[in-house]
């Protein structure tokens, strides 16, 4: 009997395929809206999470200026920060490692290649602050970091631009007048939380960067690993102090620096995740309502259109019950065609969004099952109604119809 | 010969339309004792409760005083579940209309029946086949009802009636959308089954010649029987039956 349903439901629907394919409009977005929320956030969040393990765990980053969006206030100029402020930050019985940074964007050039990429000029702790891995040659010597060595260490994306495959240890590079000599390349990270790439960078010797590349002394940053034990608001307060004292800072005064901890950078990226994540629902929700009520308007037209059709299958000894499965049946059946089509739908837009934003494309069997259930149960819901109504049909006034 | 069991008896059975000033006594206390076998017609004038009558045989609808009696059962305290029950297992249906399901083959429409009572897929098709052929209509089981004249339609109505084995074939003006000839073949076909297969057969009917084909004649005036006997042996009907 229900296998008959089946029959009898596919069939009725492809009659009038046209408005099958409208009705069911509904539920195919709500349903793709649903999948490719899913897919893309579990995506992303895996992905911030991977990033900001990349980044370095225990991590702080001190930078001049006001936190907070928007342009400095006029007339404030930003007091910049000396290598001697890096220094003091390291004698802090809180800080593991430090690493100052002092950022130029620059042209490198091997050969016949050359590639324009950003240069942190740093020091030989980056690496351990920033969880990098040298993973060809050595990584900068404190000696080469006080002199301002030419020399630098090349991430994955510049090492296969410039030299392919290719052992670049060893080799020279030429950065605006200076020639440099690779000593290392570093293990690839992939894609950060915003789909940057973040193998496309060199590191070099901070001093190096800023008499010959930036004509100046300042750092744009110092990032700082928390000794062991050390909770991230201990040695923020701790830094806070001592940046404070160094710079002068009364009592009344607001700092002219910030202290960011990068964990709390990864869970504001999730928070806004799961803010899209929530609206995206909320849509998914809207829209499968919508369709539902779509399925139940083409259902109540089909009950009505079909009336002498009810009439005789009741005279014939169909039970009331039996009609009501018929119609309920073609309800769910419709409502699923629209659920598979917006799994597939769903997915491809995952895929898409996927590529587009470099986010891993990670569909999940129990999401795309429960979604493929979630649409049945809208078809029950929706198509219930029409259902009755064709059910409790008088036979003779459905006969007499029309 | 002795009297074969009653199948279907109306006791002093009304039925009441509407209630107060707006209210038609379509049936006004009709007895009515059909036993298994019999051919009936069924006339009288327009609005005069055959119809009505009819839906009641049919368990299609109850009376709303007197008793009726299925096979001694008193139908009007039967659930709507029991009454389908009914049906599907002793009744068929011809109607004036036809009413084939359209886009839907003649197979398909003579194994409806078979599949509310849960025939097998294979049984079915092959009943349904039968069926067709007892109504001359071999061939045409692929063919929808809108590829069919309207005699053929009728017999494949009838085809469905017979594809459940009913105990009745209930026809409300079986040939009102024919013309004479294929009214005859309708008519031919009905005593055919009613003599062969024991079939009783009870069939409204506007027209005396139509009706003449039957062995029991009951006339409704008002929503009561007037006349009640049996149909004088006809000739015409008789030569051309191919019997
Ligand atoms: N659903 C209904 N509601 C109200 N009155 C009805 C209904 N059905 C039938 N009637 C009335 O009951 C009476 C008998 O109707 P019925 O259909 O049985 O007549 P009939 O003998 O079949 O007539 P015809 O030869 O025209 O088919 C008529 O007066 C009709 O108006
Ligand atoms: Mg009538």
């Amino acid at each position: 009997m229900i296998f008959q349903a089946i029959r009898l439901a596919l069939r009725s629907i492809l009659r009038n395929k046209l408005r099958s394919f409208l009705t069911i409009l509904g539920v195919v977005i709500g349903v793709a809206a649903v999948i490719a929320m899913v897919t893309v956030g579990q995506g992303s969040s895996a992905q911030v999470s991977a990033s900001v393990e990349s980044l370095g765990s225990n991590m702080l980053v001190i930078r001049p200026g006001q936190r907070g969006f928007g342009p400095p206030s006029a007339g404030v100029p930003i007091r910049r920060f000396s290598l001697r402020d890096a220094d003091a930050v390291a004698t802090l019985p809180v800080a593991a490692a430090v690493a100052p940074i002092a950022n130029a964007t620059a042209t490198l050039v091997a050969g016949n290649a050359n590639v324009s990429t950003s240069i942190t000029g740093t020091n030989e702790q980056y690496p351990t602050v920033a969880n990098w891995t040298v993973a060809l040659g050595r990584n900068l010597t404190p000696a080469e970091v006080r002199a301002g060595a030419p020399v630098c260490i090349l991430g994955q994306t510049v090492r296969q631009k410039l030299f392919g495959a290719a052992d670049p240890v060893g080799q020279a590079v030429r950065v605006k007048t200076i020639s440099c000599q690779v000593v290392g390349v570093l293990a690839p990270k992939g894609a950060g939380s915003f789909g940057q790439d973040q193998d496309d960078l060199v590191l070099m010797p901070i001093r190096l960067v800023q008499r010959r590349l930036n004509g100046d002394d300042d750092v744009n940053g110092i990032q700082v690993t928390l000794s062991p034990g050390v909770g991230s608001q201990e040695g923020i307060r701790a830094i806070q102090a001592l940046m404070r004292e160094r710079r002068h800072i009364g009592l009344g005064e607001d700092d002219d620096f910030s202290v960011t901890d990068m964990k709390e950078v990864a869970s504001m990226l999730n928070s806004v995740n799961s803010v899209l994540s929530g609206l995206l629902s909320s849509v998914a929700a809207v829209s499968l309502l919508v369709g539902g009520i779509g399925i139940m308007n083409i259902m109540l037209v089909s009950v009505t259109e079909r009336t002498r059709e009810i009439g005789i299958r009741l005279a014939i000894g169909a039970s009331s019950r039996q009609v009501l499965t018929q119609f309920l049946v073609e309800a769910v059946v419709l409502s699923l065609f629209g659920g598979v089509i917006g799994i597939f739908v769903g997915l491809a837009l995952a895929w898409g969004a996927g590529v587009f934003m470099s986010i891993p494309f990670t569909p999940d069997p129990l999401v795309i099952l429960l979604a493929f259930v979630f649409s049945a149960v809208v078809g029950v819901i929706f198509g219930f109604f029409p259902a009755r109504r064709a059910a409790r049909m008088d036979p003779i006034e459905a006969l007499r119809h029309q | 010969m002795t009297a074969p069991a009653p199948l279907i008896e109306f006791r002093n059975v009304s039925r009441v339309y509407g209630r107060g000033e707006a209210e038609v006594r379509a049936l006004d206390g009709v007895d009515l004792t059909i036993a298994e076998g019999e051919f009936v017609a069924i006339m009288g004038p327009s609005g005069s409760g055959k119809s009505t009558a009819m839906n009641i045989i049919g368990c299609l609808d109850r009376p709303t005083g007197g008793e009726y009696l299925f096979k001694n059962t008193p139908v009007q305290s039967l659930s709507n579940d029991a009454l389908a029950l009914l049906r599907r297992h002793y009744l068929g249906f011809v109607f004036q209309g036809f009413n084939l399901l359209p886009r839907t083959s003649a197979l398909e429409n003579v194994e409806l029946p078979l599949i509310y009572k849960g025939v097998p897929a294979a049984e079915r098709a092959a009943r349904a086949q039968e069926a067709l052929a007892k109504v001359g209509l071999s061939g045409r089981g692929a063919h929808h009802p809108s590829e069919l004249s309207g005699g053929q339609q009728q017999r494949v109505a009838i085809a469905r009636a017979l594809a459940g084995n009913p105990a009745v074939i209930l026809a409300d003006e079986p040939t009102g959308n024919l013309d004479s000839h294929r009214s005859e073949e309708i008519l031919i076909l009905l005593q055919d089954l009613n003599a062969r297969e024991g079939i009783t057969i009870v069939m409204v009917t506007h027209e005396p010649d139509i009706a003449a084909y039957a062995r029991r004649l009951v006339i409704f005036t008002d929503g009561r029987i007037t006349r009640d006997e049996p149909v004088a042996w006809n000739q015409a009907a008789a030569a051309e039956a191919p019997i």
